[in-house]
């Protein structure tokens, strides 16, 4: 599968902390909503309306913009059974597909496996970010990580080139492969060369990338920017991955909600033009997702963890508009009395874009058979 | 003093400890083996930490508070095995603040682990399974006649005692049974009385007072009743040693695993169920078997550490962490990005270690962290090591040949065991800049950046990542 002849990119958007669904797509004409929120609301006058019943918060207007012009599935009411209201359990979930027993493998660390079964290039995946997020994590699966691409890798804290170099050069020959060494040390080994390796390409990167566009400066339109960086440096990479935090807005929500949501879709639609600029957007597509929604009903000043959230697919190839089902407000059918509830399985949109956008089987990798939906334009 | 006397010394401080300076080790050393353990199970033989100083610099309430609190504990106690039981039991008992988001509830649970980590093994299943965090954490407090919730009774056998395979799901339901009614009070709101741990109660009216059955034993059971049962089982004795080798001694596959793959060491385990029944279950003296025995001195670097251990050996070697300061939250988040947040591991089966702390993104970490901290010649520790390397006896001379340079660096930041890639590699770093000279000013001006070098090279290896 391929587009243009190039392959398929996915980019994977993690909102940390439990993104408040209900102030990002708003249901601004429903005196429930009004009532549930009666402090942190968005005022009916400001809200960018989708249609008689839905409305876009007025700080994501680049995101809105892209709707407009087709580009953005927002899936509604994105969750599953007995939603976890604990940010790690409930992160885990989403990263492991599994929400009943514990998971280990991460959903993205199996697709990596598919695509790159004889670990040919250690940037078939890509974190931008520190640590590695328990998604991209498997067994043997290599992954690089980059937190800032313009200092990338391994002793960044040597400042002086030359000593740099002569300690990345000892630290390649002290983890060449040595077999016999036991078979912990010769993972260890493997490992470091990855890193090594990964490092070593990724470091070009910056100096090929040119563009005219300028990305804010916050920390996703940083990290989105090395993503851009990155696929236009054509290494390979298949599956991107960053995490824009703060979301979990027990308090002062009205302060912070907005900054987010003003630096999320401005990085987004700052990444994608740099993209189109660059002939480089047709084959990318984001998804982007948080591991729950907020409380219906606020507690003064902010919004507890609740359930049913919502994601977005964004890129050139989606179909924009509404997929799947806005939960209900009517409060008797609120989850537990106070949350929205789930109308749509998280597994179900793994699987349409495992599926329709990178072509694999998805049943192995999120472990049964879940309703795909249809967002992808035929092309 | 003998070269083998400091390894082994440095060993026992890495496992049952966080590591430990140069002078440390050899104030140890010259105590003996015998009697340094003999002072690691009994630790109100060492001073304690000065707890007002703590609580003067760490009160609070964040997550990041009570974490860096634990890892100054950890760096700077004089009772370093009371901290690492808390640590294993903390493995061992996972508890999450992800769900708990009660911060005086879980720092009162690792507290109960440095009260009763040391004790018989009946009274701590007992403190835990009365434990308010750990109550929350798998439900208790939804556990009520007629009704029982089996979340806690399940973990209780599965997780904290016998493991898999070992009892039925019958006894599973006769034990959560047995502990209806054992919830917590209400803590009192955080605003305007600031934070207090919640207390365990237990109400008569939400007990399950019927009969039970409980692994071929019938009663009237209680919570205690059930746990009597279970310390007397072989399967906890075997399970509770498993966990302590695979924690002190050598790395075993992951917990779900032990069903299946036998012990890589089966006399080993043996011998800890024997201590285990002999002494009533008594961690004590488990503890002081294990650290005497000759399979725990002979697996040296058998482990991987944890990004806990890594960070807290890497800022014990640098040695600027005495007396509390700014900043020490970094060093919590930096086990973090290496896969180990404290007081909040990612699920009830606590942290996967061995090689699964490693994968590029961890290892990365590590190395930078470790490179950073120890790249700084002003530190404390770091100027030891300069001042040993340039003599003072201690086998350091002010002209070093390369391969002097070398072995005395590998020593002086373990002893550090290498393979034969990373001592040659180091060897020809050395051998590039000819002979160490600290004698003089000038040359020391071009020598202590060599030995930086050269100290964070060793940091960086492979074999550093070992315990």
């Amino acid at each position: 599968m391929t587009i243009n002849g190039k392959d398929p990119v996915l980019v994977v958007v993690q909102l940390t902390g439990g993104n408040d669904f209900m102030n990002t797509i708003i249901p601004y004409n429903n005196p429930v909503y009004y009532d549930s929120r009666p402090t942190v609301v968005i005022p009916q006058d400001q809200v960018l309306p989708i249609d008689d019943d839905l409305a876009f918060n007025p700080n994501a207007a680049p995101l809105k913009e892209m709707y407009d012009a087709g580009k953005v599935a927002v899936v509604q009411g994105i969750g599953y059974a007995n939603s976890s209201r604990s940010h790690f359990r409930a992160m885990d979930i989403w990263h492991t597909c599994e929400p009943v027993k514990v998971g280990t493998e991460g959903w993205l660390g199996r697709t990596i496996r598919e695509i790159d079964p004889q670990k040919e290039n250690v940037l078939t995946a890509v974190n931008i970010g520190r640590g590695l997020p328990r998604a991209l994590s498997a067994p043997g699966v290599p992954v690089t990580s980059v937190g800032d691409l313009d200092n990338v890798g391994l002793m960044t804290s040597i400042e002086e080139r030359e000593r740099r170099d002569k300690a990345l050069d000892m630290f390649k020959k002290m983890y060449a492969p040595a077999i016999g060494s036991g078979a912990v040390m010769e993972y260890l080994a493997q490992t470091g060369s990855d890193v090594y390796t990964g490092a070593d390409v990724l470091k070009q990167a910056p100096a090929m990338y040119e563009s005219d566009v300028e990305y804010a400066d916050n920390s996703i339109a940083k990290s989105l920017k090395d993503v851009a960086r990155t696929h236009m440096a054509g290494l390979g990479t298949r599956i991107f991955y960053t995490s824009h935090g703060g979301y979990d807005h027990h308090a002062n929500e009205l302060k912070s909600h907005p900054q987010l949501m003003r630096e999320l879709s401005g990085a987004i639609s700052d990444f994608f033009d740099d993209l189109r600029a660059h002939d480089a957007a047709e084959e990318v597509t984001m998804l982007v997702f948080t591991e729950f929604g907020r409380r219906m009903r606020d507690n003064g000043s902010g919004t507890d963890h609740g359930s049913g959230g919502g994601a977005f697919l964004i890129g050139e190839r989606v179909n924009g508009g509404l997929y799947s089902e806005y939960p209900s407000l009517d409060p008797a059918r609120w989850l537990n009395g106070e949350d929205l509830d789930w109308t749509y399985d998280f597994r179900g949109i793994y699987s349409t874009v495992l599926d329709q956008w990178l072509g694999l089987d998805p049943v192995p990798i999120v472990d049964g058979q879940f309703e795909q939906l249809k967002p992808f334009a035929r092309g | 003093m003998a070269k083998s006397d400091l390894a082994l010394m440095a060993h026992l401080l890495r496992r049952a400890g966080f590591g430990a300076t140069r002078d440390e080790i050899e104030e140890y050393a010259e105590k003996g083996y015998e009697d340094v353990v003999e002072d690691l199970v009994n630790p109100e033989r060492c001073p304690p930490l000065d707890e007002d100083i703590i609580s003067r610099y760490y009160d609070g309430e964040n997550h990041v508070i009570w974490t860096s609190t634990w890892m100054y504990r950890m760096i700077v106690t004089r009772r370093p095995l009371v901290e690492k039981m808390a640590l294993f039991w903390h493995h061992v008992f996972a508890t999450g603040a992800g769900k708990v988001e009660h911060g005086p509830s879980m720092i009162n649970q690792i507290q109960m682990f440095r009260k009763h980590g040391f004790g018989d093994f009946r009274t701590l299943l007992v403190e835990l399974s009365r434990d308010p965090a750990m109550i929350f954490w798998l439900d208790n407090n939804e556990n009520r006649l007629g009704e029982p919730n089996e979340n806690y009774g399940r973990e209780l056998l599965e997780l904290f005692s016998m493991g898999a395979g070992n009892y039925s799901e019958d006894d599973i339901k006769n034990a959560s049974r047995a502990f209806t009614g054992w919830t917590f009070t209400q803590p009192i709101p955080l605003y305007p009385q600031g934070h207090h741990p919640s207390e365990f109660v237990f109400k008569p009216q939400e007990h399950d007072y019927g009969p039970k059955t409980f692994l071929g034993e019938s009663g009237n059971f209680d919570g205690e009743d059930i746990i009597d049962i279970i310390v007397r089982q072989e399967a906890t004795a075997r399970f509770i040693a498993r966990h302590l080798y695979n924690f002190y001694v050598a790395d075993e596959p992951q917990v779900p695993a032990w069903p299946i793959e036998p012990p890589q060491d089966q006399e080993a385990i043996d011998a800890i169920v024997q201590t285990y029944f002999d002494t009533g279950g008594d961690m004590r003296a488990i503890m002081r078997m294990i650290l005497l025995s000759d399979f725990f001195k002979e697996a040296r670097f058998k482990k991987v550490k944890s990004p806990t251990e890594l960070v807290t050996g890497v800022l014990k070697l640098g040695g600027s962490i005495t007396a509390p300061q700014p900043g020490i939250g970094r060093y919590q988040a930096a086990t973090g990005l290496m896969g180990q947040q404290l007081l909040n591991p990612p699920t009830v089966e606590g942290w996967h270690t061995g090689r699964e702390w490693i994968d590029g993104g961890t290892l990365n970490e590590r190395i930078n962290f470790a490179v950073e901290h120890i790249g700084d010649a002003e530190k404390p520790g770091v100027q030891e090591i300069i001042r040993r390397l340039g003599g003072n006896g201690d086998g350091g001379s002010a002209r070093l040949s390369p391969e002097d340079f070398t072995e005395r660096c590998l020593t002086l930041a373990g002893p550090l065991d290498v393979g034969e890639q990373t001592r040659q590699t180091l060897l020809d770093y050395a051998r590039s800049g000819g002979t160490l000279d600290l004698s003089a000013p000038e040359e020391r001006g071009k020598s202590v950046p060599r030995v930086v070098h050269m100290l964070q090279m060793i940091v960086s290896s492979k074999e550093y990542q070992f315990a």
